[in-house]
């Protein structure tokens, strides 16, 4: 059994860490925090000249052909430095729909400019309030142009294409979504950015009207898709939350240590000890998961639509229960603006909800292992 | 990644695989695939004679003990072909219950610091289960305070006399041997005056009682000594030297991986899926299903932090910390699992007889589950070795350290 990364992965994550700490400091962060850019520019050209936004691209299209353990690394990375870029919904769900089910011609148009750098994407699919489901899709496709509002879409405002998923037929199944992808330079889309929980990544609405798009893959195939999509994602967005849980537990474990009260460091007192304990046991739990995940995802196995539902679930949990505890550990200090605890959980809460929240993924995957037993 | 063996681990897996299933006792196969949650009997056989008759052909075909040397009654296997043969022993492992602490803890520690000559005299038997061995270290006035104990060992000539009571011995009742801590100074701190020895169990002055749990079972014993003799040649490493001793035992308590750990999901999932609430599946309801992927994830994560740790072992290299998580994420989630199944099954959930659900089966659970997270380190101190040794927290602090033992106050109200 070799249930692990291999030394080259585990290179490519400290090469990955090292970059990062050095681009992606906290005032890096907090630069888009405060609104002075809407994310980090300079940082993005930096991982297209890494090769990071390609990783998993393949060379033919003008990526790196590594592979998703390789994105999977780096992904971890991404989450434990806070990173303030568009690069879960270019490189988890532009790319990864886009070699799932693009033709030629719009992979040979897109990847090569998403490896690069030059090009930001994402999907839009929700339409407001609710978790994924066809039958909340309501942007209308007929006569071949876009129609509708799509809300929340995670870095909308700065995407420089957008797929879409919108209804094409009206049949009440789910072959009435299709997908699309338009072009947000060649008109008909309208981006407002919202204010949301987390500012060092950006949520828009945006508007279609009479929008020309071209479709992404075949008619009616949009549902089966964007399943794929979400769970190849999910698997992805739950390193960045393991990353994101490790370092608020590091955060707090560091806290404890230099922290003294009635004369002795808090880290001393069994409340806080078995605080951070707890953290370090649903971090390691999450981790376990996505290790499975990352292999169901890496080897395209059977088993990951339930793989990735639990390394979403756990993954969700962890960082949610570790950056909740790393305020709770810092006190009062950790309820400033100045330290950085509040951004862990500002981050934590905003990826508990960006692919559908933590019912949703408990349904789906209580779905998935009920199917799997059946068979 | 990948969950393959190396072809040595294949060839190791397939000559295990083989001669468990030419010889391993068939006829128990189904009754002990069905046994869950520490609770193995057996209808029509006396459950321990099964597991000698096991253990003793499994050692004649160099197939007990694999991590042990050859001369001691072992295999000289590695860690990875332990992990495999107890995958593949599968059912059958249920039958080593009675062995663990022998095999797992006294052993160990008698390899570390018993005489070449006791060595070759006592470890085969032990490996083969002929003989079986206990652990005497709880006390009631030392259980997670284990360096509190006060049974007393006093040198008389060329032997120790022993007076004092053990609490929570497993398996005493049927043990030949056991491995004893004693407090040797009582005046000097309480970790610095200890010494271990071996003793027979049979020796005159030892009195077995088994304690009735709160469960309603027995499988615990208090244990006392009045004038025990015991040959100062069965001392364990040097006088006042007994807490390093017990590490050592302690250490091995905390080795055990691959052979997986019991959360109940299993259970509660069939048991869900089954279960009719409402006209339809409770495995259906909104609520249900919410709460069984909490506890899917963490059955899961488990699993594969285990994995995690066979990978390392695979590799021969040591497995990481993180397998210290196991014994606490299971031990109170099958407290609450119980309590779930229970709760689906509305009043009739109080019944725990041959008319409750499964028989019974979860009502047993909730009935154990406080032991489990109290034996074998409590889910509190599971926390304190987690905060100190894998997150370097500072260890608490100890009032009593450098008192000596007979200064250290015994009640916390006068």
């Amino acid at each position: 059994m070799n249930f692990d990364f291999s030394d080259d992965q585990k290179q490519l994550r400290d090469q990955a860490r090292k970059f990062l700490a050095e681009k992606c400091s906290s005032k890096a962060v907090r630069a888009v925090l405060d609104g002075q850019s809407p994310y980090d520019r300079e940082l993005w050209r930096g991982l297209a000249e890494m090769g990071f936004l390609g990783v998993a691209i393949p060379e033919e299209f003008g990526g790196a052909g590594a592979g998703h353990l390789e994105l999977c690394v780096i992904a971890e990375e991404m989450g434990r430095a806070l990173a303030p870029v568009p690069f879960s919904s270019t490189v988890y769900l532009a790319a990864e729909a886009l070699m799932l089910a693009g033709s030629e011609a719009q992979k040979r148009k897109w990847l090569p400019r998403i490896a690069s750098g030059e090009a930001i994407g994402t999907l839009a699919l929700f339409e407001g309030t609710g978790n994924p489901s066809p039958k909340a899709v309501k942007l209308d496709a007929s006569n071949g142009v876009l129609n509708g509002v799509k809300k929340p879409v995670a870095d909308g405002a700065i995407a420089d294409f957008v797929i879409v998923a919108a209804r094409s037929a009206a049949t009440g199944r789910d072959s009435d979504i299709s997908l699309f992808i338009a072009d947000t330079k060649a008109g008909g889309v309208d981006a407002k950015a919202l204010t949301n929980l987390d500012p060092t990544r950006g949520q828009a609405e945006l508007v279609f009207a009479n929008c020309k798009a071209e479709p992404l893959g075949a008619p009616g195939e949009g549902w089966a898709i964007i399943a794929q999509v979400l769970d190849r994602a999910a698997v992805l967005v739950a390193f960045e939350q393991v990353g994101g849980a490790d370092r608020a537990l590091e955060m707090g474990r560091d806290y404890a240590l230099d922290r003294i009260a009635f004369g002795r460091p808090i880290g001393s007192f069994q409340a806080v000890k078995h605080m951070l304990a707890d953290m370090y046991v649903s971090a390691t739990l999450a981790r376990s998961n996505c290790y499975y995940g990352a292999w169901a995802l890496s080897t395209n196995a059977p088993e990951l639509p339930e793989a990735a539902a639990s390394a979403r679930i756990s993954a969700t949990q962890a960082f949610q229960h570790c950056a909740k505890n790393n305020i709770q550990v810092h006190g009062g200090m950790g309820f400033t603006w100045e330290f950085d605890c509040h951004m862990y959980y500002r981050r934590a809460n905003a990826l508990a909800l960006g692919l559908g929240s933590l019912s949703y993924w408990e349904d789906q995957l209580i779905d998935r292992m009920r199917k799997r037993n059946a068979a | 990644m990948n969950f393959d063996d190396t072809p040595e681990e294949a060839a190791f897996r397939s000559q295990a695989r083989a001669w468990i299933a030419a010889n391993a006792p068939k006829e128990y196969e189904a009754e002990l695939r069905a046994s869950s949650l520490g609770r193995t009997a057996l209808k029509n056989a006396n459950l321990l004679e099964v597991a000698k008759a096991w253990q003793k052909k499994k050692a004649d075909a160099g197939w007990a003990c694999l991590h042990w040397p050859k001369e001691y009654g072992g295999r000289g296997a590695s860690p990875i072909e332990r992990v495999i043969w107890q995958q593949e022993e599968g059912p059958f492992s249920k039958l080593s219950a009675v062995f663990i602490i022998g095999h797992g803890m006294c052993g160990p520690t008698m390899m570390a610091y018993a005489s070449e000559e006791h060595k070759r005299h006592y470890l085969p038997p032990l490996a083969s289960g002929e003989k079986i061995w206990c652990q005497l270290f709880s006390e009631p006035a030392g259980g997670s305070d284990v360096a509190g104990l006060r049974t007393r060992a006093e040198k008389r000539g060329d032997a120790w006399v022993i007076n004092g009571q053990k609490i929570w011995t497993s398996g005493a009742h049927y043990s030949d041997y056991g491995i004893l801590l004693t407090r040797t100074d009582p005046d000097v701190p309480k970790h610095k005056g200890l010494t271990m020895f071996f003793l027979d169990m049979k020796s005159k002055g030892v009195e077995i009682r088994p304690i009735k749990q709160a469960s309603g079972h027995s499988d615990f014993n208090e244990v006392y000594f009045t004038d025990v003799v015991i040959p100062d040649s069965q001392r364990l490493g040097a006088v006042n030297d007994g807490w390093n001793v017990a590490l050592t035992t302690l250490m091995n308590e905390r080795m055990s991986i691959g052979a997986g750990v019991a959360t109940g999901f299993p259970e509660l999932f069939e048991f869900c899926s089954n279960l009719m609430l409402d006209d339809r599946p409770a495995i259906e309801d909104r609520n249900v299903r919410a709460k069984l992927a909490n506890w899917a994830v963490k059955a899961s994560g488990l699993k594969y932090t285990s994995f995690r740790a066979i990978s390392a072992l695979s590799k021969g290299e040591r497995p990481g910390p993180e397998n210290s998580i196991g014994k606490l994420v299971a031990a109170s989630m099958v407290q609450d699992v119980a309590t779930f199944a229970l709760d689906l099954q509305g009043a009739a959930g109080v019944l725990s007889g041959p008319e409750a659900e499964l028989a019974g089966k979860f009502q047993a659970m909730l009935l154990r589950a406080p032991g489990t997270r109290v034996e074998g380190g409590t889910d509190e101190i599971m926390r304190n070795i987690i905060a100190e040794r894998v997150l370097g927290l500072p260890g608490d602090i100890r009032v009593d350290k450098d008192l000596p033992f007979n200064q250290i106050p015994t009640r916390g109200r006068n």
